[in-house]
């Protein structure tokens, strides 16, 4: 995704002279162009995240749509007290833009896993998480970001394309049962775990959810829950904070009942060792194997 | 009186008009200090000497600065003390500056967003204004405009991080419209700069970094509007710095370099005491 991110940036960059891109000195072989492109609109603002964001609130102030790029736990964690004052609570056009959300950056350890980055920044005001699940994704979400000019976290993964062609939304349909028995929702790239996990199963919906807080259900999403009434989250993330918890709030205030939820989500290191992406969905059964087993325990209730 | 007055008046070198412009200055350090006073004091609030340490400071820069340059009070502990130069250019009027403190105000004792003109951020954790005044000070620069940009701090602020990660940005950007002013006072939160963490507004650490400085006595509006002035004209590529060297609750003389005038609130006796020693300080 980080591809697709970079041309589409260089694209949105080069368009509007009243745009910046900083990074936290991160980026090589992937920003080049940007930098190129945006000359003097381009901020490499060292190792120093706090002063990067506030940086950025002052040029969005001032009227620059900014960019601040970084990998996602050093673009988040360090500097949320400079995301929730300097640019939530003045709702300003900054676009913070994390590469390797979740478990992405593996073998690198945890120091590079942002696995509470939507928990911390979805309870801040003003502020969309964008999760892209599919490379095609990076685009509509930075689409729907430069479009609303607000406060935006832009978490990128390792992105494949579309298995088919998609009409892209804030919820979409990735697979579509005759006969629904359970509907999967994935958060992410981890959607290609869910999407193996029922390749020889026609009786799951499949939906991926690109940005949080949801404002609302779609219709395809609520019809397929009304018919299954079982729901299997899966989510690279924490449970605290996640997309499960957030699924089940609004369930709840809609008095929507359910036979079964299944929330599948990061658990942190539960072994204690460290491995690459995979390992560590697989420490947490977000691999394709546990979510089919899942899959099945709920088939036979 | 603007600043082209100033000038006009410093060039003349009149001592009739000189001392007018002292005369104006001492009534403005009078008037707004018994404002505060009567600010904090109606609300039985503390953080009196903050406001009281940095509030000619905030006189001189306001003089200086223009409507479309924003002035960013990192030590928004230090409220009142904006509130009070805001009320007296009618940017805040009398009915909003009786609600200071009380259910349902926009004068909150940190400065909150999105109510004037004049207070572009909220403020109150230390270690914002410096970073948010380097993205100003960038975008004045992308802008291709004169403007500066002007961020007070106070001293025990800069321990935080974000100044040392700022202060090279700046160095870094060759941001020269960028101005700090230190009111150095010499107290933080529970002590002495010197005791608790060090005098991390030292001036040598300044130097080394590179900025453009001039330390001075943060009490003489004149000079500092001076300083100021000068530093503003030197479009050398330096970030500039005022090392201000201030006393805390500066005017009344019980409260001057006291700690305990960071939190107490005033009673009834002390609030008139403190009243007459500005008076008596100020040749009222």
């Amino acid at each position: 995704m980080r591809n697709s991110f970079s041309k589409k940036a260089e694209n949105i960059i080069s368009k509007n002279p009243q745009s910046v891109f900083i990074s936290g000195d991160l980026g090589y072989n992937a920003l080049e162009s940007i930098q190129a492109v945006a000359k003097d609109r381009f901020i490499n603002a060292g190792v120093a995240e706090q002063n990067m964001i506030g940086v950025a609130a002052g040029l969005a102030f001032k009227g620059f749509e900014t960019f601040v790029y970084s990998i996602a736990p050093f673009a988040v964690y360090r500097c949320l007290e400079q995301i929730k004052i300097d640019v939530c609570i003045h709702d300003l056009p900054v676009y913070i833009v994390g590469n390797g959300g979740g478990y992405g950056y593996g073998i690198m350890g945890a120091t590079h896993h942002a696995i509470e980055d939507i928990g911390c920044l979805s309870t801040l005001p003003n502020i969309t998480c964008w999760i892209p699940a599919f490379s095609e994704d990076v685009d509509y979400c930075l689409n729907q970001i430069t479009e609303k000019k607000k406060p935006a976290y832009l978490r990128l993964g390792l992105g494949k394309p579309y298995p088919q062609a998609v009409q892209i939304s804030p919820i979409n349909q990735i697979k579509k049962a005759r006969s629904p028995k359970i509907t999967i929702i994935a958060l992410g790239p981890i959607v290609h775990n869910a999407l193996e996990a029922i390749a020889e199963n026609d009786t799951i919906d499949l939906f991926t959810i690109l940005s949080i807080p949801i404002i609302e259900f779609s219709k395809e999403l609520l019809e397929s829950i009304s018919e299954t009434k079982k729901i299997i989250v899966v989510e690279e993330h924490v449970e605290r904070g996640g997309l499960g918890e957030h699924i089940l709030s609004m369930l709840a205030k809609r008095d929507i009942h359910l036979v079964k939820f299944t929330g599948l989500h990061a658990m942190g290191y539960p072994s204690k060792l460290y491995g690459n992406q995979a390992f560590h969905q697989k420490e947490s059964g977000l691999d394709a194997e546990n979510i089919k087993a899942e899959i099945n325990k709920l088939l036979k209730i | 009186m603007n600043n082209k007055h100033y000038n006009l008046i410093k060039q003349n070198g009149s001592s009739a008009t000189t001392i007018t412009a002292e005369m104006n200055f001492n009534n403005k350090k009078i008037d707004y200090r018994k404002k505060i006073l009567a600010l904090y004091h109606g609300v039985n609030a503390g953080h009196i000497g903050s406001s009281l340490s940095c509030i000619d400071l905030l006189i001189a820069i306001f003089e200086i600065k223009t409507s479309e340059e924003q002035v960013i009070l990192s030590k928004g502990h230090a409220a009142v003390a904006l509130y009070t130069v805001l009320h007296s250019i009618g940017e805040i009027n009398d009915e909003t500056l009786a609600t200071f403190y009380q259910n349902g105000t926009k004068l909150s004792a940190h400065p909150s967003a999105n109510s004037f003109k004049n207070i572009p951020f909220a403020l109150g954790s230390l270690g914002h204004g410096f970073p948010i005044g380097c993205g100003i000070a960038y975008a004045n620069k992308l802008k291709n405009n004169n403007d500066h940009v002007y961020i007070l701090m106070s001293d025990g602020e800069t321990n935080e991080g974000t100044t040392w990660e700022a202060a090279h940005f700046a160095m870094a950007k060759k941001l020269d419209n960028l101005i700090i002013l230190i009111d150095k006072n010499g107290l933080q939160g529970f002590g002495y700069t010197k005791d608790v963490l060090g005098d991390t507004a030292e001036i040598g650490k300044w130097k080394a970094i590179g900025f453009d400085i001039i330390e001075q006595d943060g009490h003489d509006v004149e000079k500092l509007i001076e300083d100021i002035n000068d530093l503003k004209s030197r479009r050398n590529g330096l970030p500039k710095l005022i090392i201000a060297n201030t006393i805390k609750g500066k005017g009344v003389s019980y409260m001057e370099d006291k700690l305990e005038w960071h939190y107490l609130p005033m009673n009834p006796e002390t609030y008139k005491e403190a009243l007459l020693s500005i008076e008596k300080n100020y040749n009222a």
